[in-house]
């Protein structure tokens, strides 16, 4: 299975896709193909209907999460200095627009061959978090996408049931990105319990206000 | 107002009558149920007996297991993937080791092929026994037919006790090889476990395969197609039933399956009694494949010495390496970045997706169906849940 051909075979017969050959490096091998998200599921069919390739198994879906970074360089600038002209080095920062990555995972069952590595990215890490869904054309994407809106918050359009998988449905942030923070209290509905015990607290504090002790090193 | 009503009203289900003799009932099915083997909900939507809908709720045992094993080094998480499946510790071992191995580019000496596939398939003759025990149990053969099993599982886990110090939290496997050699005498005595389970397979059979109550609840129920099977990534036992001709042990020739003579049992009609008699069929290519490996395993190392177990970071990249788990495909995806945890960690659990369909298999049938049929899924919630 030579990806470099399978890319070709596809540019040929889905007009107008952009496809990318990301190189792995590591001994595993596992190169994979970066889809626009417009073109992505026109791929998926021909990779899925065409006769020699017959990727009917969608095995594994996943996704990445990928932050905004700076990245700072180093570089040599001329420059006027004390009005002569010197050669300077100045930092310059450059952002890297940070995004989520889905990556899939494809083996055939019919011909026996894979996996076949796709990915795409989002746009963005917060309006732009839309791709499409790959449900209608593999039902083994139901819920691994599911988990991937939970975890991530990847909107996959056209999917048919897009609610959270293993958290509770009530719940505000995704928490396999880089950058969660896990919230000070998991109680989704606070109990009257809680709310009692605050209340004391208050009290307590209003009535008999904590005062450092003199001896105490502070 | 009657009762019955109330509850519908509450529930904004409309009767279709005014007699209320055609109304819907929405009932919750777990978490707390004997039928889900852990905390499971199903959301199920009623007409009389038969479901009409069928919604499944995960999470009540959710952990993230990714998140913790990305702030974790790579062979720290050794031990957490044990918890996943906890009723095969060792396959679970062995697919996140073999993934690593792909990562990093690592070499398994011959003599830990040889254990790894040994205990591999213990792990799967345990795990098939006791999920044809817990099918009879959910099927209402109270008892015997599960303590059956258990008996044989308890032989099994004492070698794994013997072996690894622990029944069912292994942690045996290492990245290129394994943890500890085998202690004297063991080889002779899993050969004596292995030579005995036919006999127990026989006596099984005996007693199920051409009962008219398994046969009546069974057949014809939860049938699933060939093409929903691999359509919605059914793996495992559970595709084979319905026809699907995939075992990773044959496609991927991962490890040294390739030296073992053995078949894959094939069903036709896909229904739980299909299921069924799969996981059975499979016990016995188990212990051929047992039987094989105890005969050839040869002298020699067990684990690669280059590899390193302190300040482990393999290069950046990517792999994604499975391996043929007794409940379907196993797989790992590890993103590295050369650091010394993984940047991205994911499990791809087979009891999860091969929960995809159980909608599609429960429709129209009874409650007492529902039981049945996800009892021949196969699913551990630590592995659904994560």
């Amino acid at each position: 299975m030579n990806l470099e051909a399978i890319k070709s075979e596809i540019e040929a017969n889905v007009p107008g896709c952009r496809l990318e050959l990301i190189a792995n490096p590591s001994p595993s091998g596992q190169h994979s193909l970066l889809l626009d998200a417009e073109h992505a599921s026109a791929v998926a069919l021909y990779l899925r209907d065409t006769p020699n390739l017959r990727f009917d198994f969608c095995s594994n879906i996943t996704g990445i999460d990928w932050p905004g970074k700076e990245v700072s360089q180093k570089i040599k600038v001329r420059k006027l200095v004390d009005g002569v002209e010197q050669e300077v080095e100045e930092t310059r920062i450059t952002t890297i627009p940070g995004s989520l990555e889905v990556v899939y995972h494809l083996y055939s069952v019919e011909k026996k061959h894979g996996p076949i590595v796709l990915r795409m990215r989002t746009k963005d890490r917060d309006a732009g978090v839309h791709l499409p869904s790959f449900t209608p054309i593999w039902r083994s994407a139901e819920l691994q996408e599911r988990e991937i809106f939970d975890l991530f918050g990847v909107l996959f359009d056209g999917h048919p049931d897009l609610r959270r998988l293993l958290m509770w449905d009530e719940f505000q942030d995704y928490p396999m990105r880089r950058d969660y923070v896990d919230p000070d209290d998991y109680e989704y509905e606070p109990t009257a319990h809680d709310a009692v015990l605050q209340r004391a607290r208050q009290h307590l504090s209003q009535a008999n206000p904590v005062q450092p002790s003199e001896g105490e090193a502070r | 107002m009657s009762t019955a009503t109330l509850a519908a009203a509450s529930l904004n289900l409309e009767p279709a009558n005014e007699s209320g003799m055609d109304q819907l009932l929405e009932i919750a099915m777990g978490p707390q149920h004997p039928s889900t083997h852990g905390v499971f909900r199903m959301n199920v939507v009623l007409d009389g007996e038969r479901v009409v809908r069928l919604k499944p709720v995960f999470g009540y045992l959710h952990r993230n297991h990714e998140k913790i094993a990305e702030n974790e080094t790579y062979l720290g998480s050794m031990p957490y993937t044990d918890r996943l499946d906890y009723m095969c510790p060792l396959t679970n071992n062995w697919a996140y080791a073999l993934a690593v191995e792909k990562l990093a580019g690592i070499q398994v000496p011959e003599r830990a092929e040889y254990l790894r596939v040994i205990t591999g398939e213990l792990t799967r003759l345990q795990n098939h026994t006791c999920l044809i025990g817990f099918l009879m149990q959910d099927m209402g053969a109270s008892g015997t037919p599960l303590m059956y099993a258990f008996r044989q599982r308890e032989i099994i886990l004492d070698l794994f006790e013997a072996l690894t110090g622990a029944r069912m939290m292994c942690n045996y496997m290492r990245f290129g090889g394994c943890r500890v050699d085998l202690p004297a005498g063991w080889l002779d005595q899993a050969k004596k476990v292995v030579a005995g389970f036919p006999r127990f397979l026989d006596e099984y059979e005996s007693l199920l395969v051409s009962n008219e109550i398994l046969m009546d609840r069974t057949q014809d129920v939860g049938v699933l197609s060939k093409e929903l099977a691999i359509s919605a990534g059914i793996s495992g036992p559970m595709a084979r039933a319905s026809g699907v001709d995939y075992d990773i042990r044959k496609v991927d020739h991962y490890s040294i399956y390739d030296r073992f003579a053995f078949r894959v049992p094939l069903g036709s009609h896909g229904d739980v009694y299909d299921r069924f008699m799969i996981r059975l069929l499979e016990m016995r290519e188990s212990v051929n494949i047992l039987q094989q490996a105890m005969r050839d395993i040869p002298e020699g190392p067990i684990v690669d010495p280059k590899t390193k177990i302190r300040g482990f970071r393999p290069k950046p990249g990517e792999a994604y390496g499975r391996i043929e788990g007794p409940k379907g495909e196993l797989g790992f995806y590890l993103v590295s970045d050369g650091s010394p945890n993984p940047y991205r960690y994911r499990v791809r659990p087979p009891s999860l997706i091969n929960l995809t369909i159980l909608e599609d298999l429960c429709l129209g049938r009874n409650v007492a169906d529902i039981v049945v049929i996800l009892g021949s899924i196969d699913i551990v919630m630590g592995e659904v849940d994560r």
